[in-house]
């Protein structure tokens, strides 16, 4: 019977200030669509991140000098390197037909001989830990001698090692500057929209004051009179809510789905799935209006 | 103006005096009974230090009906609004059924307005409900399941005569019309107590007769009537219980009087120029 009256009352209310509400429902509607555009924005960029990291390795370069076997020992001393995952062999000519095959043949054409190196690729099993096992690898002829680790006469033939991680912390604090922004801009943006609706439903709450001090003197609690006013909260919320999801859901078929084809990015593992995006957005839509309302009008509840 | 200040001397010892003696008698009449409404000492400062009231002592017994009367500003609506807890008194407490104010929490206060019912000068209907949506208001508030809401409601507003009105807005409606809705939704909780501030300020002597007798009829049937009103006419015909307000204070509580003390025309001349401070300026004419 309660319910069934406050729910009477909320819908009698949002007829009757139907321009507010449909601006508090607007307002909740922009601020429920960037959400919905940031949370996978952001999520994709922090999965991009990871996904650097997943590459971490280092290249070791072989002499030229270096023969077979002597390669084969290097392979096996590596592999048997602590924090080692994999070790793969690249030959000079593999390595050379993924440079040509990445950067166009001329140049090696011209060139007339094959100037790259064999190499191994090791990766890590913890990319954390890469600067120890890049230490791990003594270059004889650097003349370093690295705390107890001794050089083994295997690691005679390196001729250098790539560390890769320079590029990936590149990489990661791009990304991570690009996360920051995000970050900072949804929350800003939310605030703003926080701000919005809660001056659109004090608004309405404004031009119900006298309507609040009757009910006040004839009797009514403080929750009598702010039921309705946060059931109509929760309803501007949910429609404002539902038009985002709806105007997502057309996005992501027209737009991001057609483009998935394209760019692989758009399709990072980590990004949240549409559905629980969406109960996500509601909540957050639901959540903002009812607090909203219901709170904004304590000062004209003090009679 | 000391012609005028010594009247209103004069008057206030009068109405002590009067009232003393009123007091004693109604305490003798109603020995253990706790009286509806207490006021005892009863001081209100408002910021600014404008005084709406100044040691008021009444009390006010079951089934009476009473009149305020004073000028505007001599704290006739204040007095109504503390019993309302709208507003704290600064000094003093006030009891009603022999409950001090002072001891309900904020929270509380809804549950004590349920049992006082309130009129005003200006209706405060609520605009965008029906007749018999504004009375069902008071009801719902209460939390009366719908079937009581049905029945209580035509009923009440059959008894203030405007059964067909029932579905009109306010705004649909004349001013005499607009307080019997008032009072319909004042009285359909059937309070012991009904605070009436002004109700007949906006509206004509006829139609101010119609609102007295349903506010009667109310006293009738047991409930505590108070009205403050500075309607002149209304006051002498009913004869009722008088309290004269005047600058916070009381000063005249008369067990069925009139709006003023009898005053013959060349005493009100002095006090009209008195009070305008003509006599006393140099201007014999």
């Amino acid at each position: 019977m309660r319910l069934g009256f406050f729910l009477k009352e909320a819908f009698r209310a949002l007829r009757r200030n139907a321009a507010p509400s449909f601006a508090a429902t607007m307002t909740i509607l922009v601020t429920a669509l960037l959400l919905g555009v940031f949370i996978p924005i952001v999520q994709a960029t922090t999965g991009g991140a990871s996904q650097v990291r997943d590459r971490v390795l280092l290249d070791v370069y072989v002499k030229d000098a270096a023969t077979e076997p002597q390669i084969q020992r290097l392979g096996t001393a590596l592999k048997n390197l602590d924090n080692v995952g994999e070790v793969e062999f690249i030959s000079k000519a593999t390595a050379l037909k993924a440079e040509m095959k990445e950067r166009g043949s001329e140049a090696y054409e011209v060139l007339g001989n094959n100037p790259l190196p064999d190499a191994f690729r090791v990766t890590p099993d913890d990319p954390d830990r890469i600067d120890a096992l890049a230490d791990a690898i003594v270059v004889p002829d650097s003349g370093e001698k690295r705390g107890s680790i001794t050089s083994s006469p295997a690691f005679a033939i390196i001729d250098e090692i790539q560390n890769k991680e320079e590029e990936t912390q590149k990489i990661l604090s791009a990304t991570g500057g690009i996360f920051v922004g995000a970050i900072v801009l949804a929350v800003l943006l939310t605030i703003a929209s926080v701000a919005l609706v809660a001056n659109t439903i004090r608004l309405s709450v404004f031009a119900r004051r006298r309507e609040i001090e009757v009910m006040k003197l004839v009797g009514a609690t403080n929750w009598f009179i702010r039921w309705p006013f946060v059931i109509e909260g929760v309803v501007v919320g949910v429609m404002g809510g539902i038009l985002a999801i709806l105007l997502l859901a057309l996005a992501k078929v027209t737009v991001i789905d057609s483009l998935q084809q394209t760019f692989d990015f758009l399709s990072t593992p980590e990004t949240l799935g549409f559905l629980p995006l969406s109960l996500v957005l509601l909540f957050a839509c639901v959540a903002v209006s009812a607090i909203g309302s219901g709170l904004t009008l304590g000062r004209f509840l003090r009679v | 103006m000391a012609a005028g200040n010594s009247e209103v001397a004069a008057l206030a010892q009068q109405g002590q005096q009067r009232r003393a003696e009123q007091m004693s008698e109604r305490s003798r009449m109603r020995s253990g009974e706790v009286p509806v409404v207490e006021l005892r000492d009863v001081s209100k400062v408002y910021g600014g230090g404008t005084v709406g009231l100044e040691r008021v002592s009444l009390e006010i017994g079951r089934g009476e009906f009473i009149f305020l009367v004073g000028p505007t500003g001599c704290g006739k609506s204040t007095c109504l609004r503390l019993l309302m807890k709208e507003i704290e008194p600064s000094e003093g407490e006030l009891f009603i059924a022999g409950r001090s104010l002072k001891v309900i929490k904020r929270n509380r206060v809804a549950h004590l307005r349920r049992n006082i019912g309130n009129v005003f000068q200006d209706y405060k209907l609520l605009p965008n409900r029906t007749v018999a949506a504004n009375v069902a208001y008071a009801l719902e508030v209460v939390g009366q399941p719908r079937s009581e809401i049905r029945r209580k409601v035509p009923e009440i507003i059959r008894l203030v005569g405007l059964s067909t009105k029932l579905h009109n807005y306010p705004d649909e409606l004349s001013g005499g019309e607009q307080q019997r809705v008032s009072i319909a939704r004042a009285f359909v909780n059937h309070p012991p107590l009904l605070l009436a501030d002004e109700p007949t300020g906006n509206l004509d002597p006829e139609t101010s007769i119609g609102i007295m007798q349903l506010l009667y009829r109310i006293n009738r049937t047991g409930t505590t009537v108070v009205v403050a009103t500075h309607d002149r006419d209304m006051v002498d015909k009913m004869r009722r219980r008088v309290v004269e307000l005047y600058e916070g204070r009381v000063i005249r509580d008369e067990r069925s009087g009139l709006y003023s003390p009898d005053e013959s025309t060349s005493e009100f001349a002095i006090r009209l120029r008195g009070e305008f401070g003509i006599g006393a300026e140099g201007h014999p004419n």
